[in-house]
């Protein structure tokens, strides 16, 4: 009962604290004032936009999630150095080539934050999903062996994904 | 402190004009997709996060906004660089 | 010896700008001058926050802002257009 009443008072309470920092952020101060209109403004625009966001988002292991960002920073940063090293390098060399990546992840949250995983990280930019949400096409701008570039990102990347948000 | 902020607004730079260079060297369009979406990205990120140190270590004042750019450009990066590859696509298939 | 450091970096961003700029004109296709384009953008923003570490003053940053969204807001709609000819439907 309280718990239902708390959640059509909060629809999307991730959406709220994420709101309320961006507020802060934007003012660039903490002050009392700022920090009320900004709780005020919080509740309201949720509560307003809720048509908008039918799907509700929920982290179930936080600890997966937490391990998944610090791999994906990492990786950022170690992408960039490979990546202008090839840039700089000779064109010859360079073998880029298409993948097609067969999805196992099923929720649209999770293919989503794929592809932009994929488009941040080593030399790959993730470029179309075919219609039945199955398969993505990803440019490599430089493999070796293509079987195992599409392990290593359904490893490394798809797996934790779906296990934060789908199991 | 000082080197330190130097050294991340050199790399910032640096990682700036690797992007651009990427952008007038490789010779299609999906490769040169690669350049901007990523150094571009990892550039401004370390020039924003010099520029925090800065103000604080300089004017004393801490200013958080760069922190907003800095999350926003990277959600939305991969988005855009997604799209366009979907119009080179697109456009593709047309011819 | 910073403000040396952050002229030289000035100096390296305007030369990725007049790359963009041989990108922007050169083409050969439609796709290719987006992509220049939003490079541009991201660009300037990283110009408009080196210029104002130099001036020392964090007046800029709300000009950051506004340019990381239309840039934004500019591409996607450009892409949209250029997928579906349309760009609300």
């Amino acid at each position: 009962m309280i718990k239902d009443r708390l959640e059509s008072w909060f629809p999307h309470p991730v959406l709220s604290v994420v709101l309320l920092i961006c507020w802060l952020l934007l003012n660039n101060s903490f002050s009392a004032g700022h920090i009320v209109l900004g709780s005020v403004l919080s509740i309201i625009i949720p509560w307003f936009t809720s048509s908008f966001w039918p799907e509700k988002i929920n982290i179930k292991n936080i600890k997966t999630f937490a391990l998944f960002v610090v791999i994906v920073a990492y990786d950022i940063i170690v992408a960039n150095l490979i990546v202008a090293k090839l840039i700089l390098g000779s064109n010859d060399k360079l073998k880029p080539h298409f993948l097609e990546i067969q999805l196992d992840a099923k929720n649209d949250l999770t293919i989503t934050l794929l592809a932009s995983t994929i488009s941040l990280t080593p030399g790959t930019v993730s470029s179309d999903l075919s219609m039945d949400k199955k398969t993505l096409l990803v440019h490599a701008l430089h493999v070796e062996d293509i079987d195992k570039e599409i392990k290593t990102i359904k490893t490394r990347y798809e797996k934790p994904l779906m296990e934060v948000f789908e199991s | 402190m000082e080197i330190f902020i130097s050294l991340l607004i050199f790399i910032g730079a640096f990682f700036t004009l690797v992007g651009s260079i990427g952008l007038v060297k490789l010779p299609n369009f999906f490769m040169r997709l690669h350049g901007p979406t990523k150094a571009t990205t990892l550039g401004l990120g370390s020039i924003l996060s010099a520029s925090v140190l800065f103000f604080y270590t300089y004017l004393d004042t801490i200013s958080l906004d760069e922190f907003l750019i800095v999350v926003f450009l990277f959600i939305t990066a991969p988005v855009s660089a997604h799209l366009m590859a979907k119009a080179a696509l697109h456009s593709k298939k047309k011819v | 010896m910073i403000e040396a450091v952050i002229l030289i970096a000035i100096i390296m961003v305007l030369i990725a700008f007049l790359l963009n700029f041989y990108r922007l004109i050169a083409g050969p296709t439609t796709v290719d001058r987006v992509l220049a384009l939003d490079t541009c953008y991201i660009n300037s923003i990283a110009l408009i926050v080196l210029i104002s570490m130099y001036l020392r003053s964090s007046l800029y940053y709300e000009i950051a802002i506004l340019i990381a969204l239309m840039g934004f807001v500019g591409t996607v709609a450009i892409s949209k257009y250029l997928i579906r000819g349309d760009i609300i439907e």
